[in-house]
């Protein structure tokens, strides 16, 4: 593993005996991962494996049983995810997307996006009061709000569907304003759930690139995802889950190659787990 | 339609009013001149009601053959057009609601009809912020009324406290009560929300009949002081120290009457703006968020917790302003003006205007409260009447007179959303 080659600094999210039981089944059983800061980090195994599970434990919608989830941040002590309630994990830089797309439909695109920068925005205006009364920053923060808003839209290509509605966007289209959505939040740490998911491969091959932007625009990437061609093209670093436990975390070639993988994938029995 | 399955479709609605009215209308039991009971049939009416929705569903279904007419939450022609009128409708209404008093042959009775219209709009638009942005279903929205109305007039009573003292305090004390009854049911979702709030507007009705001591019980309090023109008491003596003397004017009891139609149109407007203003904000883009999709506004960092509550308190504190001045306007407040079918009407005034929709809800109050006045000559049809007209409402415009959400902000141009969009909120 080359965990013990890096300096512990460059570590963004370090989950430690992270363990999910739901009644008697354990979903998740002590798994231990790094994902490192400016890399993409995928999160991949069989149907069932418990990889959601561990996203929406990292995304504070479900309560560890046991173990720990931090967040580094540079110069500050870790943030204990575990502990915190859902939207200030989004606060605190851990920003998610949806397996079943969760934009809100009724809304623009562009409002979607402005909803995403809803905290900065709400300190600017005042708490509502200012703003309502005409007092506050508030406009120029607006302007600002959109103008990134913008940006994130021209970065994903919806530019000219700013003024439509979600719900009406193509299939493919809502999944970049998701990623996007995610993106306005100005997370450290970027966590999707089967972002290619339905895509044909022409819009994977965009998604794969709109993910190496992300990454080189500085922030961290957590991904969960099937399409084998895309995590092998674009990930730094793979981690393996199999029944809740993790069989591997390696460089995806090493991954490829990693016997006990191949047999997870393709449920042949594993010859040192049929020994012990 | 061809006529032929047209003709068919008739008998068979004219068959199932038969067998509605026969009962209904056809056997009337009547006191005779000795005192016993006896049974009228009135077999004659009976034929004239099948044969009018003989005739009605003929006409229709060859007309809905033709035009095509279907049930839509779309921008059918009709928004379309109401959406170019729409920037001439509402100041229009607007204007007209302002110079209602001074219109000649505007006398005493229409001020009156004016005001109880403006306070369902108010109440409205207040409910409009719970129900239609953030999408939480509310049944007891009554209660915050009640609440105001017993602040001012409890706060009056027990330590004489004028009108524009009491209507921020009204306010404020609503508000609280929002949040009250916000913090229990933020877990709650749909059905389970609609019924907590429900039993909260019953509770604090229960709790005004039965405290005795403090509300008077069922007998109410009497005795509410009116408001004053910023000190000024409205008074047939003319006297200097009144608003007829001040002003130099004949005593009139219509100058009390002009002041509470404004009193009561600039805080509706005032929650109309508040609404309007926070609805491209921070704060009320976050509630429509709620609305569409709770899971996915955690996801972004928003509270959840605070948003719905804060959505709970503002609506609470325009019920409360509403129960101030509907306790100094009536100068009585008794539990019985707080029963469930106030929640109701509030509720189907939103519900029928469009959720999230201003002009919608004002032309929907105006509509049913005003409507309701209007067909008093029609005794006991008037129900029916009223009745049908919602039917058709929900018919044509399942969700609303204005059906479509406009978006709060644009690059181009602002379009309007399609209802079947916009989510109408879980609870």
């Amino acid at each position: 593993m080359r965990d013990g080659d890096r300096p512990r600094r460059d570590m963004i999210l370090e989950v430690a005996g992270l363990t999910m039981r739901f009644g008697g089944l354990v979903a998740v059983d002590t798994v231990s991962f790094t994902a490192m800061r400016g890399e993409i980090t995928a999160l991949i195994g069989p149907n069932g494996a418990g990889k959601t599970t561990v996203f929406n434990c990292i995304t504070g919608f479900y309560r560890p049983s046991d173990g720990a989830i931090r967040l580094h941040v540079p110069g500050a002590l870790p943030v204990e995810l575990h502990a915190l309630a859902g939207h200030n994990i989004a606060r605190a830089g851990v920003a998610r997307s949806f397996q079943n797309i969760r934009l809100f439909p009724g809304m623009t695109a562009l409002e979607n996006l402005l909803i995403a920068q809803h905290n900065t925005l709400m300190a600017a205006s005042g708490w509502g009061i200012g703003a309502v009364l005409g007092l506050s920053r508030y406009p120029r923060a607006e302007r600002e709000a959109i103008e990134k808003a913008r940006r994130w839209l021209d970065a994903t290509r919806l530019l000219e569907r700013a003024d439509d509605p979600a719900g009406s966007l193509p299939y493919g289209a809502q999944r970049r304003l998701e990623i996007a959505r995610a993106m306005c939040t100005e997370p450290s740490l970027l966590c999707l759930d089967e972002p290619a998911a339905g895509l044909n491969p022409r819009e994977s091959d965009e998604l794969a690139r709109l993910l190496l932007e992300i990454r080189a625009g500085g922030t961290s990437i957590l991904l969960i995802e099937h399409d084998m061609g895309v995590v092998m093209r674009i990930s730094d670093r793979v981690v393996v889950l199999d029944h809740g436990k993790l069989i591997a975390a390696d460089a995806p070639a090493a991954v490829r190659a990693d016997p006990r993988v191949i047999a997870a994938y393709l449920g042949v029995d594993d010859p040192e787990e049929t020994a012990a | 339609m061809i006529p032929a399955a047209a003709l068919r479709d008739a008998g068979l609605a004219a068959l199932v009013a038969l067998g509605l009215f026969a009962p209904l209308v056809g056997l009337r039991t009547d006191v005779s001149p000795t005192g016993g009971l006896f049974l009228r049939t009135r077999w004659a009416d009976v034929a004239i009601v099948c044969g009018i929705v003989f005739l009605g569903r003929l006409v229709l279904s060859l007309w809905l053959g033709q035009r095509g007419l279907r049930p839509s939450t779309g921008p059918g022609p009709w928004t379309a057009r109401l959406e170019r009128a729409g920037a001439f409708v509402a100041p229009v209404l607007l204007g007209l609601a302002v110079v209602l008093p001074f219109i000649p042959g505007i006398g005493r009775y229409e001020l009156d009809i004016g005001i109880l219209v403006l306070t369902y709009v108010m109440l409205g638009w207040g409910l409009n912020i719970v129900v239609g942005l953030a999408g939480l279903l509310d049944l007891g929205y009554v209660a915050f009324y009640a609440i105001g109305a017993y602040s001012y007039a409890l706060l009056a009573q027990y330590f004489g406290l004028s009108f524009w003292v009491c209507l921020p305090l009204a306010g404020i004390l609503a508000a609280f009560w929002g949040v009250l009854l916000g913090f229990p049911v933020l877990r709650l979702r749909g059905d389970y929300l609609a019924i907590v709030t429900l039993a909260f507007g019953e509770i604090i009705r229960v709790v005004l009949i039965n405290w005795v001591g403090l509300t008077g019980g069922p007998n109410g309090i009497g005795g509410i002081p009116r408001p004053s023109f910023f000190g000024l008491p409205f008074s047939m003596e003319g006297g200097p120290g009144t608003f007829a003397g001040f002003f130099g004017l004949e005593p009139s009891p219509t100058h009390r009457v002009i002041f509470l139609y404004y009193l009561i149109l600039g805080l509706a407007l005032l929650t109309n703006w508040v609404t309007i203003r926070l609805r491209r904000q921070p704060l009320g883009r976050a509630w429509e968020a709620l609305r569409e999709d709770e899971i996915a506004c955690r996801a972004l960092g928003i509270n959840v917790t605070t948003t719905k509550l804060s959505a709970f308190a503002l609506g609470a504190m325009f019920g409360g302003f509403a129960g101030a001045f509907f306790a100094t306007r009536q100068a009585f407040v008794s539990p019985e003006s707080f029963t469930f079918i106030e929640s109701a009407i509030i509720l189907a005034i939103v519900v029928l205007g469009g959720l999230g929709s201003q002009v919608g809800v004002a032309i929907a109050a105006l509509v049913m409260i005003g409507g309701f006045e209007l067909f008093r000559d029609l005794d006991e049809w008037r129900m029916l009447v009223f009745g049908g007209a919602m039917v058709a409402i929900m018919v044509l415009r399942p969700r609303g007179l204005v059906g479509t959400r406009t978006p709060t902000v644009a690059l181009g141009k602002k379009r309007a959303i399609s209802g079947d969009l916009v989510s109408e909120g879980h609870g």
